[in-house]
């Protein structure tokens, strides 16, 4: 239907739609108005993609001039090729409507691996190898070798995209990733170069966020890219991690050897090349001496290995004098990871900020900050230079140099620590120096700097004030909408003790206990008698999942629970766990019913959805607290009090609370499905918990369903999984929690906004 | 009623029937007694209802001949030769092996059909006892039974039968038992066998290389309990475990899944992540730096994660191998399989494509959609019970779980909204009778607790009566609904045949009357005696019902048929 918001057309591909659609439209109009950032929270399963790419792509097709890009940024491979459907959808739309296909290229851009269609190296399932094979294939020196040289392979695809592919740009379209692939096909075409050199004027783009968000990658892919675009950042209540781990690294002693050999290996291939072709290497000093103008000049192939982090007045200054010779530089690595080998050689944690770690380096080894600045551009060239064909091979001295460059470049918000072993198993020497990002502002930054309107959401960012600070942004639109419902699909209850009136939690204190472990089990049990087709459990983490499920079998839980339903469980391999997954759904779409034991923050808590059948209840057994011993988190905890001012209980409850609330909003895509959100923790019927948790949960969460026995929480999901099983039909939504476009209109729509906004 | 055309093979004197004295005909076609001194046969047998002939043991001082029929009873001959027992000996051998002759020939004839019926009693309780009640006590005949009273039994039959499942839980069934020493005892049946083997064919195969040449079925039974393949803990078995083998077949097979790829995207973790971080980078564990946990737990994850898949693959195996045929429980076979490589590469894109726009479906969005409609396959049950219950053992409480209670309800609306159109074509809306809502408070209402409650007391009668007199009422009350059923569908009579049922139904109905009823009222009036009225007393007046109308409608014949005669006689 077409619906006018705030004097806006817009199209809308479906004949009805949720009240809470149109408010968000309206914020998020309101936002792109004040060319401001948004923050905006919309329970899962109402239709967020689609509202967000109807609304702007109408305000892109009114306001061409002010909005000339959509850079879509998602996080899994499957929630991108799902936005390009809906996007398809939304075209579709268009052309039925206005008899007229939009001029909008909309396309994805992803990694090789899953664009590549050379029939040798797209048989490779790793990214890495994918990536290396193709620049060994593709790479400048590499092709004009070719020219002298027949037999030098090179790829047809890439060569025939270089020839013809850059005159003419794609007709307008959606496309996805095997849409590019069959157009590449085609035309003999590599749809991945295709992909990067169209996003460069395309009107959409679908990529994941670390073609954003990761320096490493940005810089090639993303730089160029017009400041007037709308970034839309969605499920996006990750993002701070996302962003911190794109800039953090760690160095163990495997990596620190395999450096030392990759030296070798360049010190050797440089006395070669100073024998058979000393033009080469002159060449190469001329150049460094004119400055790292090459970078830009750089075939974008070649730009595989981009600096971390090159801020501008890096690219306009000089490549120091005492690394430009290539010898020099060999020689100023090896100092450098013999330096980083001392510095593992502890018996005792260190802690240090990165500028005394520059110190250290200036008084142990002489290496002053600024050749190590340009330590990753210096190498790349050099790489470069020495025609390297797989890159791969020498990925441990590429991680030193970013290392290097990233330790002089940024002094605040990043720190040192280097731990002698594993907290987990003190016994054994294994130390690690880690790099760690504590500020995650510091890869968004650039971001909010450059485009005029980032937008954040998701369907679970409560509390709203938290994302503000630790991004450091001010949103000119900060709002969260709830669920117009019109049957209470979701039943959140706290679970709070067993039938023995044992106080059932997973803090540390009594996680182990028997009475504790027994009484999960019998609340997983009697709900999965309870509970028709899927039930997902959450466990806090792996090792506590592990146990558990040991004692249950001791206990004979497992049996019981073999009874009622089968039973799969999350394992630390993915493979597995994808077969477990689908046999699960097998197991839930034949009838007979399974149970999925899974633990938050691990794979499947945060890509797969369990809609209708698929995930009837959820469990969350205990408060996923992250593991609070650990130094890296301790120093963030401190670098978020001092800088930001926030609490560390109150970031760890934030924290956790959020990852809680991804875990049970698993179950509930839409208004039809409905589905049980148990939370079994005394501790989450603490206002503080509970109070964090995203509003449209809350507000079902209502005081007598918060301290519940597992006797009691069983007896209210029967009579309410009998109610929900009733047919439910559209009428029984129409005007209540589904609008017609008539009813959009009649109604004011200051009061829409208000049913379906809570702040 | 012998006719004389009948050949007598075979006559032997002096055998005893019910202390009768008389001599035993062995004819063609069937095997006679006649008492002395009379000219009736007063037993007779056909072969063909002969189901077999037992003779009493050596040594035993009286000698007899057993004839079992099919129906169950049995008539006992009893050779009193004069002459001694050598000589009743002999009478009895030369019949028994005259019988041994005779009897093949026909049961070759019947024994299909007669199997089939029989497997047929066997497999419905229900239809067993109004076996024994209705035929056995002959108020109906056994062909009568077959053709009326048993006809959905056997239409159904014809239809295909559904594959049954593994229990998921069979392993934990077979609980050990103490055998008062230093032992387990494990009690298999074959249905838990059959589960073992459709589990985990490595076991079968292991089975069918063992035994029985290599060692003995209880043999191969305890080695398996031993072995540490049953226990789930296993790490390592040691080398020279007979089982280590399907292990490791086991893990072979579930690898190969895992190269074979998953086609779903959307649950394929393995590339979720686009572009993912390389090793060394990020804050969190990477695969380098294992997390070293419990290795016996993994392993036993690792394994409940593998009976699972196995027992899903044990109920979908056969399914594939008839792919062609429609599943009559409405699982669509995966059709890709038999697609070849080059095939299947194309197909991908398309199939995820699928996947993924049947994700993006907001069904109350859009008004194509009719969220009304249920287009999922109706369940086919044989044996509604085993459905709800499973395979129960023998420890656990019958009382249903709303989860049963919930699918028999929905039966009941489906069923419902057969009723309603009047016909069994599946899928076909009936206009509701009530709605959901309305249905629901009702339900609440009735419910103990609830409004329309309140004077109920659940102890009244039910409580009063024993179990087994329980059993035997719903057995009576079955066998006259059954009877009674047949005998109003013989009404209007409005031909010839319909009115000749309706006097036989009549008949039937009084020979239940005073064979089972009857003695059944007697019992209770004894035994329970504050009850009785109430116990039999709907029966009694569905059976007035029954008769008056029978006597109102034979009225009218009557007053008919004088009409007719005197009308006759007027012209």
């Amino acid at each position: 239907m077409k619906i006018t918001v705030d004097g806006l057309l817009v199209y809308f591909p479906y004949d009805y739609i949720y009240p809470e659609q149109y408010a968000y439209m309206l914020e998020l109009k309101r936002g792109l108005d004040a060319k401001g950032h948004c923050l905006l929270e919309m329970p899962s399963g109402t239709g967020k993609t689609i509202t967000l790419l109807s609304l702007i792509v109408a305000y892109m097709l009114e306001n061409p001039l002010d909005v000339t890009k959509l850079i879509y940024c998602s996080r899994t491979v499957p929630e991108i090729e799902k936005v390009i459907e809906e996007l398809k959808k939304l075209m579709d739309y268009y052309e039925k409507e206005t008899e007229s296909k939009p001029k909008i290229v909309g396309l994805v851009l992803s990694s090789r691996k899953n664009m590549c269609i050379h029939p040798e190296v797209s048989k490779e399932r790793e990214g890495k190898i994918v990536d290396g094979r193709c620049h060994s294939l593709t790479a400048s020196y590499i092709r004009e070798r070719h020219n002298y040289d027949e037999s030098t392979p090179i790829c047809n695809f890439y060569e025939g995209f270089d020839m013809e592919g850059k005159e003419q740009l794609m007709p307008p379209g959606i496309y996805s990733i095997d849409d590019l692939k069959e157009y590449g096909r085609d035309r003999n075409w590599c749809p991945y170069f295709l992909a990067r050199f169209t996003i460069l004027h395309a009107q959409i783009i679908v990529y994941s966020y670390h073609y954003l968000l990761d320096p490493k990658i940005a810089e090639t892919v993303s730089k160029e890219l017009s400041k007037s675009s709308v970034v839309v950042f969605d499920e996006a209540h990750n993002i701070d991690n996302v962003c911190i781990d794109s800039m953090s690294v760690k160095i163990n002693r495997r990596s620190l050897e395999k450096s030392s050999a990759n030296i070798q290996l360049l010190e050797k291939t440089v006395a070669e090349m100073r024998e058979d072709d000393v033009n080469k290497l002159k060449e190469e000093y001329e150049r460094l001496v004119e400055g790292l103008k090459d970078a830009h000049v750089a075939r974008e192939t070649d730009i595989i290995l981009a600096n971390p982090v090159l801020p501008d007045e890096i690219l306009q200054e000089v490549v120091p004098g005492n690394i430009r010779n290539a010898e020099h530089f060999v020689s100023f690595l090896k100092r450098f990871v013999e330096y980083l080998k001392t510095r593992l050689r502890v018996q005792h944690v260190v802690q240090e900020s990165p500028a005394a770690f520059l110190r250290d380096v200036q008084t142990k080894v002489s290496i002053e900050r600024k050749p190590l600045r340009f330590c990753a551009e210096r190498l790349a060239s050099l790489l470069r230079t020495m025609e390297i064909t797989d890159l791969t091979d020498f990925s441990p001295i590429i991680l030193v140099t970013h290392l290097a460059t990233l330790v002089s470049t940024y002094t605040k918000g990043f720190t040192i620590i280097v731990e002698p072993f594993d907290d987990k198993t003190p016994n054994v020497l294994n130390p690690i120096l880690h790099f760690v990002c504590l500020d995650s502002s510091i890869a968004m930054k650039p971001i909010f700097d450059r485009f005029q309107s980032v937008v954040i959401t998701s369907g679970t960012l409560s509390p709203l004030d938290m994302y503000p600070k630790i991004l450091n942004f001010h949103p000119v639109i900060m709002s969260s909408f709830t669920m117009t419902l019109a049957r209470p699909c979701l039943l959140p209850m706290i679970v709070a003790k067993g039938n023995d009136q044992v106080a059932i939690s997973s803090k540390y204190e009594t996680r182990e206990d028997v009475a504790v472990i027994r009484n999960y089990g019998q609340l997983l049990v009697e709900f999965a008698a309870t509970v028709p087709d899927g039930l997902v459990c959450f466990f806090t983490s792996y090792l506590y999942m592990e146990s558990v499920v040991a004692a249950w079998y001791d206990q004979g839980v497992v049996d019981q629970l073999q009874r009622h339903k089968l039973l799969f469980i999350e394992t630390q391999d993915s493979a597995e766990t994808s077969l477990a997954l689908i046999n699960y759904i097998r197991a839930c779409e034949n009838g007979r019913g399974a149970v999925l034991l899974s633990v938050a923050r691990g794979k499947v808590s945060e890509g797969v959805d369990f809609d209708h059948h698929l995930g009837r209840a959820v469990l969350m057994f205990g408060i996923p607290y992250v593991y609070t011993q650990s130094r890296i988190l301790k120093a963030r905890l401190e670098y978020l009090r001092d800088q930001f001012q926030i609490r560390e209980n109150d970031f760890l409850t934030f924290d956790a609370m959020r990852h809680a609330a991804q875990c049970v909003g698993r179950a509930i895509r839409g208004k039809t499905d409905y589905g049980i959100m148990v939370f079994a923790d005394k501790r989450f019927s603490r206002m503080d918990k509970r109070s964090k948790l995203p509003k449209w949960i809350q507000e079902h969460l209502t005081d007598s369903l918060c301290n519940l026995s597992t006797e009691e929480a069983v007896q209210i999901s029967k009579r309410w999984l009998r109610q929900m099983a009733q047919p439910f039909t559209r009428e029984n939504q129409l005007g209540l929690s589904l609008l017609t476009r008539e009813q959009l209109e009649k109604e004011e729509y200051s009061k829409i906004e208000q049913k379906a906004q809570q702040n | 009623m012998t006719t004389s055309s009948e050949d007598v093979l075979m006559q032997v004197g002096q055998v005893r029937y019910k202390k009768g004295d008389g001599t035993l005909y062995v004819m063609n076609e069937r095997i006679a007694w006649m008492l002395d001194n009379r000219d009736t046969v007063s037993v007779s047998h056909k072969y063909a209802d002969i189901k077999l002939q037992k003779i009493s043991p050596e040594g035993k001082s009286k000698i007899q001949l057993q004839v079992v029929l099919h129906d169950g009873s049995s008539s006992i001959f009893h050779f009193v030769n004069r002459n001694g027992q050598e000589a009743q000996i002999k009478d009895r051998d030369d019949v028994k092996e005259l019988l041994q002759q005779l009897l093949p020939k026909f049961k070759r004839k019947v024994n299909k059909e007669l199997e089939e019926k029989n497997r047929m009693l066997q497999e419905n309780p229900v239809l067993l006892q109004l076996y024994r009640d209705l035929v056995i006590t002959q108020v109906i005949s056994s062909e009568e039974f077959w053709s009326q009273h048993a006809a959905e039994y056997t239409q159904a039959k014809k239809s295909q039968r559904q594959e049954i499942g593994v229990n998921s839980a069979f392993l934990a069934d077979i609980k050990p038992q103490t055998d008062g020493c230093n032992g387990l005892k494990y009690n298999l049946t074959v249905d838990i066998i059959e589960c073992i083997f459709k589990t985990y064919p490595a076991v079968k195969r292991k089975h069918q290389e063992n035994v029985p040449h290599k060692m003995s079925e209880s043999d191969f039974w305890t080695k398996f309990f031993q072995s540490h393949y049953f226990h789930r803990d296993r790490i390592n078995a040691g080398t020279k475990d007979l089982f280590t083998e399907c292990a490791k077949i086991d893990d072979q097979e579930l690898k190969k899944d895992i190269q074979s790829g998953i086609d779903d995207p959307l649950v394929d973790i393995t590339s979720f992540e686009d572009q993912t971080l390389d090793e060394n980078y990020g804050n969190g564990p990477t695969k380098s730096d294992k997390v070293s946990g419990n290795i016996v737990h993994q392993s036993m994850i690792k394994r409940f994660n593998q009976h699972s898949i196995m027992v899903l693959k044990a109920s979908t195996v056969k399914q594939s191998t008839q792919s062609i045929q429609p599943q009559l429980n409405g699982s669509t076979p995966s059709a890709s399989k038999t697609t070849t490589l080059s095939n299947q590469l194309d197909e991908r894109p398309k199939i995820k494509k699928l996947r993924i726009q049947e994700k993006l479906i907001y069904d109350d969005l859009d008004a194509t959609y009719d969220t009304n409609s249920n287009s999922s396959a109706p369940l086919n049950l044989n044996h509604v019970d085993r459905y709800l219950h499973g395979p129960v053992p023998g420890y656990s409480n019958t009382e249903p779980t709303s989860e049963e209670l919930l699918i028999t309800l929905n039966q009941l609306k489906k069923e419902a909204s057969g009723w309603l159109t009047g016909n069994s074509i599946p899928r076909q809306l009936a206009t509701s009778l009530v709605s959901p809502a309305a249905a629901v408070s009702a339900l609440g209402e009735l419910t103990p607790g609830g409004s329309l409650m309140k004077g109920f007391r659940e102890e009244s009668l039910g409580q009063l009566i024993p179990k087994d007199l329980e059993k035997e009422l719903r057995n009576v009350y079955v066998c006259t609904c059954e009877l009674l059923r047949h005998f109003w569908r013989s009404f209007p009579p409005t031909t010839p045949q319909l009115e000749e049922k309706a006097i036989r139904m009549h008949e039937a109905l009084h020979r239940f009357h005073s064979a089972k009823l009857k003695p059944f009222e007697d019992r209770v009036q004894r035994d329970f005696s504050a009850v009785s009225q109430h116990l039999t007393s709907h029966l009694n007046q569905l059976l007035n019902t029954a008769y008056r109308k029978f006597a109102v409608w034979q009225q009218r014949k009557m007053q008919m048929r004088l009409l007719y005669i005197m009308l006759h006689v007027l012209y």
